[in-house]
């Protein structure tokens, strides 16, 4: 699964933020920031697809490098995010639009 | 104001009328009201008019009287009348009422130095027969343009570089170093231009071609070595007001009538009040709004309108707008531009002329002048987080930087920390203050075409800008190091020119701009950093100079530059398509590799992220907007040299 996730968001990083340029050397640990991949409103497009794609809400406190600022932590933090009980992400939204 | 042309011929050519009037046909646009051609031999000066000063007795190219001297002008001499008596004074006889006389009578008592005396907006030609030299000189800070090539038969200079490229002595291709530096620093560094074999002559310089031989000198330079740090807030507020005062009534010398822009900033609302208090008369002032209200300043603008009970002409600028005028607007800068901003300028200019002004007093170069840009105050904010860059109460400065943005505001602290980020390097770097702008425009090389990229292996834009500084830069304040870049560089590069001369005259429209009278701006530069910037607070001395001027409404006003719409000019998201045909043709696989400048893969990824919309951050707005210009630069200049009206797009 973990493999599967981070396929698909290295594919939308070469897809949608280095548009298939310098995909070679692109590491899964490396920095998005560091390497210039993502630009001041860059880590919303991140967010936009994480949430899209895996049907996840990113909490404003967990929009940090540590869970963004790379392939490998991103693809596992989604894997924290979708291993939380059903009931548990409800109530998280419900929360939030409350 | 009006353009010019001219050429020598460098062989055993003799100048033809012919060729000229080619050039001149190119810049019919910034000289509707008359033309005129000298021929001499080998040399031939043209002249397209746009008649402001003596409308009966001005035209161009102008002789002295004993026939010595030609003149071909573009521009204002704004202390012309002051000269004259003195000329006269010593003897010398007018016999026109024009700032060109003028010059021709200054050069014949000062030779080459008359420029010091010239308080204005000009670049010039004079072919002094006798000594078979030709002399031609550009404005201190660069307001109008002159363009010149060199090429085994002839020199050819004009005011555009459309009107050089029709010569076929001159080639047409892109300078690959020339696109480098503009998407490093947004403009070209001077001579250099985005075209091969075609040079500008750099603001206040002045050049003679004599005996085949080319000399360029510099006869004035911008220095912000030795701020007065005497200087108080009091004094420099005295001095400030009386000079923009004068600044502004010597810009209103015209035989026709003169309008002012009015932005809703604190600049142009300065320029527009002391206009009113000195005429005492009714005003005409125009202003752009925009239907999205990211970019708009409408509110601000009518508060002013209130206040001075100008007569406003406003114009509404939507993103289809933008789009729609876009080829037209990259024939008349003539070269790639990385934001839109040019565009509604040159609709404003066009609403200009169809009201039938042709002057307008603009609050251009306050900004870099009296310390006003955003990155002056994200410079101090920067340096002031990486002196402690384990602080986190000094990093949440960085938000009250771009109010405007929702885009930043959206950000999460630990992330515009990090793209804030400084590093022991850069607190070093002469070129702080502009790191961030030129990293994040260099991550549009990302699109270079594997053939452009072995190309410009090994070449650092940044390493030609340094081998120009002055040799004291890296001793002098940081403050004046970011002014230094930003009225050097950007100003002339871009704002003056693709943003100003360039969009104003493709309409017959001249802009006068107080801020960047000589006299202010040696003033300016000894106003002590500390009094220009107080902490956050951006021109502070002009801040005092506008009390009673303008409403505390304006003067109190949080800074919003000048932006508009990017990808939303020429894609609507809701279709999921380009606005416009020429777009998805200029983007296309196969232009762009016609081209061989961008990768055609990745521009097709761009453009398909455009179109689908959503998300979309600000580098890539800029490399949408750059690739386009670029496209169409090379489809009107080199795969042949028209503007739409002239079918380049079909």
């Amino acid at each position: 699964m973990a493999h599967s996730i981070e396929q698909d968001i290295r594919g939308f990083i070469v897809e949608a933020l280095l548009f298939g340029r310098d995909t070679d050397n692109l590491g899964r640990a490396d920095s998005l920031l560091t390497r210039g991949i993502i630009d001041s409103t860059g880590v919303l497009e991140l967010v936009s697809f994480v949430e899209r794609e895996y049907d996840i809400l990113v909490d404003d406190a967990e929009l940090v490098p540590a869970n963004f600022d790379s392939i490998e932590r991103l693809a596992a933090y989604v894997e924290r995010k979708r291993s939380q009980a059903p009931d548990e992400a409800v109530e998280e939204i419900v929360s939030r639009v409350a | 104001m009006c353009g010019i042309a001219g050429l020598v011929c460098l062989g055993h050519e003799t100048a033809k009328a012919g060729m000229l009037q080619r050039m001149l046909g190119m810049l019919r646009h910034r000289g509707p009201d008359g033309q005129g051609i000298y021929l001499d031999d080998a040399v031939g000066l043209g002249h397209v008019r746009l008649s402001i000063i003596d409308l009966e007795g001005g035209s161009q190219p102008m002789s002295s009287a004993d026939g010595a001297l030609t003149i071909t002008f573009n521009g204002e001499i704004f202390n012309y009348v002051e000269l004259r008596e003195e000329l006269a004074r010593k003897g010398h006889v007018f016999t026109t009422k024009s700032d060109t006389e003028v010059i021709l009578h200054c050069y014949q008592e000062k030779g080459e130095r008359c420029v010091e005396d010239f308080n204005g907006q000009w670049a010039f030609a004079i072919w002094d027969a006798p000594k078979r030299k030709l002399f031609l000189s550009r404005d201190r800070l660069g307001v109008r343009p002159l363009f010149y090539a060199r090429t085994s038969q002839r020199f050819v200079f004009a005011s555009e570089i459309k009107a050089i490229l029709g010569d076929p002595s001159v080639g047409r291709a892109i300078d690959l170093r020339g696109l480098d530096q503009l998407l490093t620093f947004w403009s070209v560094l001077a001579p250099r231009t985005i075209f091969q074999g075609v040079s500008e002559l750099p603001p206040g310089h002045s050049m003679v071609l004599q005996d085949g031989a080319l000399r360029i000198a510099p006869y004035w330079q911008l220095d912000l070595s030795g701020p007065d740090e005497s200087m108080t807030a009091d004094q420099a507020t005295d001095l400030l007001s009386e000079c923009l005062y004068d600044a502004v009534r010597i810009r209103l010398r015209s035989d026709v009538p003169v309008g002012a822009w009015l932005s809703g900033g604190l600049d142009s609302s300065i320029v527009t009040s002391m206009i009113k208090r000195i005429t005492r008369g009714s005003l005409r002032t125009f202003s752009l709004g925009f239907d999205d209200a990211e970019y708009d300043e409408s509110s601000h603008q009518r508060a002013m309108i209130r206040h001075l009970e100008v007569d406003n002409s406003g114009l509404g600028c939507h993103a289809h707008d933008i789009g729609s005028a876009f080829p037209q607007v990259i024939w008349h800068t003539e070269q790639p531009v990385v934001r839109t901003a040019p565009v509604p300028m040159f609709l404003l200019s066009r609403l200009v002329r169809d009201k039938t002004f042709k002057v307008v007093l603009t609050g251009e170069g306050a900004d870099e002048m009296l310390g006003g840009y955003d990155l002056f105050k994200e410079a101090k904010i920067r340096r002031f987080c990486g002196a402690h860059p384990d602080s986190k109460f000094r990093s949440k400065l960085l938000r009250r930087l771009y109010p405007y943005m929702p885009g930043l505001q959206a950000q999460p602290d630990d992330y515009l920390k990090a793209f804030f980020r400084v590093g022991p390097e850069d607190l070093a770097s002469p070129f702080f203050s502009h790191l961030p702008r030129w990293d994040l425009t260099s991550r549009l090389k990302l699109f270079y075409s594997d053939e452009v990229r072995a190309e410009l292996q090994g070449y650092d834009a940044t390493e030609d800008l340094r081998a120009q500084l002055p040799g004291s830069f890296s001793g002098w304040d940081p403050f004046c190091q970011a002014q230094y870049l930003e009225s050097r560089y950007l100003l002339p590069g871009y704002l003056l020119s693709s943003q100003g001369d360039r969009v104003g005259m493709a309409n017959g429209i001249e802009a006068r701009h107080p801020f960047l009278d000589h006299r202010l701006v040696a003033l300016a530069a000894r106003i002590p950093p500390r009094l220009k910037m107080r902490v956050l607070n951006e021109k502070y001395i002009l801040k005092r100079v506008a009390r009673g001027l303008v409403p505390e409404s304006i003067r109190n006003r949080h800074k919003q530059p000048y932006r508009a719409p990017d990808v939303a000019s020429f894609y609507d998201s809701k279709r999921k398509q380009a606005r416009f045909g020429y777009v998805d043709r200029m983007l296309s696989s196969d232009n762009v590799a016609a081209a061989g400048l961008f990768h055609p893969e990745a521009v097709q990824r761009l453009a398909n992220k455009s179109k689908r919309g959503g998300v979309i951050g600000v580098k890539d707005g800029m490399a949408l907007v750059a690739i386009l210009s670029t496209q169409l630069t090379v489809s009107q200049f080199i795969h042949r040299l028209g503007g739409p009206e002239h079918g380049a797009l079909d």
